[in-house]
């Protein structure tokens, strides 16, 4: 998608406009083209009016705005389209399908021919989506094309004509609507590859009483366009990995978030190892026990400007302070950090470079070394892959399996299904906020979830009908 | 070319102070004087003497700790231009004691007076950081507003309850009893409020580099979402940071009106508050720096009497100086973004 308006250039290949190829280098050159893109983020002035937003964006704008000029050229087209938009309300005052009609209208002002809408069902009511469809077949009636970018597959059946789906950067198949079937999508996304088996639990799982963690009928409202939590239940059990599958941005994030104890509970109850630990916060809960493995190092859990061993040291401040926090033992933080850099048979060159001058893969094997040099009973794991290059990978992967191995419970959030029917113990699928199902990973045999089933659960909420 | 980050800070300060010198030199031409006669005089009125270096010295021990008091919060990104106001409630504070309890020696007088003015400070800049810890104000606004307050509080009580009886109808209190007052050194208006100065400014060098709580503060000022996900309570360091650099403003009242002023009047402070806001973004918040800034500072500010007497122009004009300095140093770190 970037690569056709302008924002990334190709490395190689080329892109054909009706049979001949055209170089873009640039948003100007996609417009040049007539190549018009809605983005995931609007990309709007909410101070101003619909008229003065669309204004912006005309190639043919004077120096002085005829205002009932552009008003009426975004009210012909939106009529004729069915694009309702008021061209004098203030965009922020606007709902998000409003704001998306708005968009469009833009779009075809500027001349458009081709359409690039990403996500744009994203935030909508249904029925919002359903007059979107409806703008598409109007839109396609006159002659424009679309290309519609949705997670969700039965917004595609319902208004393609065509279906490509991408698997990790590569299309991993295209077909015409009349052969797509939902079954036929979801082995296209998700591989259709043979799951592995999946590794039973270990003989130690069972005898334990208490779980590591209970989430009882938890609740957290949303913030912004996130989605919140509503009314999770999870058990995690010692010498268990419990992986939660679902699309980015489900819920995942605040799942972790209300876990590790930044984010509060509305409604519900959080029990740690037994004991009532709803309102703990983020410190109480980590000197208990609890680690938290981000996707995104850097940004999560590493402070750039410090080093190593001062990121070292704020795993876990109190345990270094001496003297009552006068002074700080760096020498214990260095055989600590020693210690379980070798754990993970990683050595770095110095403890005293700023992190920020690592490579990401590095950070990330630092901070894991961090999280797991404190003997964790609980261990959050993030995408804890997403970015790595497949040796780290297999390096975090293997930590996470140890530290299972040694009594602690793990939950693993990842979109990673090849890795998660790998590693999980358990599998719950998120979607829109909830657990919309769980099971061991397995064949789809009574109480287990075969990949197709998770691929269903993840895009749609529900398990495909077996006949 | 300048590896040592130190002699880079040192060269950059040192420019930023020659375009802004030559900018108060055109200023002064337009004036008709003879910008290198006034600053000739400058110098030799401030550092040339032993009481001209005294008085420098004496204007820089508010600036040093008003300095502070932005410097201390700016660790993690809160903008304190409250500073002024902070002197104004500790000073405020620091006459409560002196007035209330006269007879009590000074040995117990003083540290109760500067641990009050600390208190006022500190709470006054706290609850725009209780504000802001919340969510609902920011503290730059809170704290810019509040300095209005403060200054209106201590007038009422200068106008007011406090007002000297047997003053002429002058806005002040009654002098202090002399328990109240700050030793001075031997002959000079230079007094123990230098001590709190450079103790505080080396505290907060010490604090920042091997403590704790230093390396906390460093983490929050460097990555916010990743303090927090290691369990550093962010409110508790957005609170606790403005009480501190209150406290500091506050304490820097509390010298003035003690060693200074003897009395708490309306006019205690030039604007020292405001100063520190520039001392502190001169310096880049570094404890060394902002002691050094403080002091060319201390020789703008008493160079303005020096200017009114040599060059019969009037004292304000080196606030044009002073305007120059922080356009300079916002300009550049503009340019640098």
């Amino acid at each position: 998608m970037k690569i056709l308006y302008g924002f990334s250039r190709a490395d190689a290949g080329e892109i054909r406009l009706d049979g001949a190829p055209i170089a873009i280098a640039s948003p100007h050159d996609a417009r040049r083209h007539r190549i018009g893109m809605v983005f995931q983020e609007l990309v709007q002035v909410p101070a101003l009016t619909v008229a003065e937003n669309i204004a912006l964006f005309l190639p043919d704008l004077g120096a002085v705005l005829d205002r009932r000029a552009i008003a009426r050229r975004i009210g012909d087209t939106s009529n004729r389209y069915g694009l309702a938009t008021d061209p004098d309300a203030l965009v922020w005052q606007l709902s998000v399908g409003e704001r998306q009609r708005m968009e469009i209208v833009k779009l075809l002002l500027g001349d458009a021919r081709i359409l690039l809408l990403d996500e744009p069902t994203r935030g909508l009511a249904p029925h919002e989506v359903e007059s979107l469809f409806g703008i598409f077949r109007n839109l396609r009636g006159d002659g424009y094309a679309v290309v519609f970018i949705t997670h969700k597959l039965e917004e595609v059946l319902a208004c393609a004509d065509r279906i490509t789906v991408m698997r990790q950067g590569a299309v991993a198949g295209s077909l015409g609507r009349a052969e797509a079937t939902t079954s036929i999508l979801v082995s296209l996304m998700f591989g259709g590859a043979v799951s592995p088996a999946p590794r039973g639990a270990p003989a130690t799982r069972g005898r334990e009483t208490t779980p590591i963690l209970e989430l009882r009928g938890v609740s957290v409202p949303p913030e912004g366009h996130a989605t919140g939590l509503t009314n999770v239940d999870l058990t995690i059990w010692p010498h268990e990995i419990v992986g939660v599958a679902g699309v980015a941005g489900n819920g995942q994030r605040e799942l972790g978030d209300v876990i590790i104890g930044l984010a509060p509970c509305r409604a519900g109850r959080k029990c740690y190892a037994g004991v009532d630990a709803t309102r703990w916060s983020v410190a109480r809960l980590r000197a208990r026990g609890v680690v938290f493995i981000p996707e995104d190092a850097l940004g999560m859990a590493a402070v750039g400007g410090l080093t190593i061993l001062e990121n070292m040291v704020l795993g876990d401040t109190r345990k270094y302070a001496r003297a009552g926090g006068l002074a700080i033992d760096w020498d214990a933080a260095r055989t600590d950090l020693e210690r379980s850099l070798a754990r993970l048979g990683v050595s770095i060159p110095s403890a005293d470079r700023p992190i920020g001058a690592l490579s990401g893969g590095n950070v990330q094997r630092v901070i894991l070394a961090r999280e797991m040099a404190r003997e964790p009973r609980l261990v959050i794991a993030f995408y804890p892959t997403r970015g790595l290059d497949v040796r780290s990978a297999v390096a975090a992967r293997e930590l996470l399996a140890r530290a299972r191995e040694r009594g602690a419970g793990v939950l693993l959030i990842s979109e990673d299904l090849d890795e998660l029917f790998a590693l999980a113990d358990r599998l719950v699928v998120v979607f829109r906020g909830r657990i919309v199902g769980s099971g061991a990973p397995g064949d789809g045999a009574s109480d287990t979830l075969a990949m197709d089933d998770v691929g269903h659960l993840m895009t749609s909420g529900s398990r495909p009908v077996r006949v | 070319m300048l590896r040592d980050p130190r002699l880079h800070a040192l060269a950059r300060f040192a420019g930023l102070l020659g375009v802004a010198l030559a900018v108060f030199a055109a200023v002064l031409l337009v004036f008709g004087k003879n910008p290198l006669r006034a600053y000739v005089d400058i110098f030799a009125g401030t550092l040339g003497s032993s009481y001209g270096f005294s008085e420098t010295l004496v204007k820089m021990i508010p600036l040093v700790l008003a300095a502070l008091a932005v410097a201390v919060p700016a660790r993690i990104w809160l903008i304190n231009v409250g500073g002024e106001g902070q002197l104004f409630v500790g000073a405020l504070s620091a006459t409560w004691a002196a007035i209330h309890l006269p007879g009590l020696p000074g040995w117990l007088l003083l540290p109760a007076m500067a641990a009050l003015g600390f208190v006022g400070g500190g709470l006054w800049a706290a609850l725009a950081g209780a504000l802001r810890a919340r969510g609902w104000v920011s503290e730059t606004i809170a704290t810019l507003l509040m300095n209005y307050v403060a200054i209106l509080l201590v007038n009422f009580f200068v106008f007011g309850p406090w007002k000297d009886p047997e003053g002429v109808n002058y806005p002040q209190t009654a002098e202090f009893p002399a328990g109240a007052l700050l030793p001075t050194l031997g002959g000079t208006r230079v007094h123990l409020g230098l001590l709190f100065a450079l103790v505080a400014t080396a505290v907060f060098a010490f604090v920042l580099a091997r403590t704790r709580w230093g390396l906390e503060m460093r983490a929050i000022g460097g990555n916010a979402e990743a303090a927090r996900r290691a369990g550093i309570s962010i409110t508790r360091y957005v609170v606790l940071l403005m009480f501190v650099g209150g406290g500091l403003a506050g304490l820097a009242g509390m010298a003035e009106v003690s060693a200074i002023q003897g009395r708490l009047r309306p006019s205690l402070s030039p604007g020292y508050g405001y100063s520190g806001f520039l001392i502190s973004w001169l310096a880049g918040g570094s404890p060394a720096g902002i002691v050094a800034a403080s002091f060319v500072l201390a020789v703008i500010v008493a160079g303005g009497d020096i200017l009114q007497m040599t060059q019969e122009l009037p004292g304000s004009v080196v606030n044009i100086l002073m305007s120059v300095v922080l356009f300079v140093v916002l300009g550049r770190q503009g340019a640098g973004r």
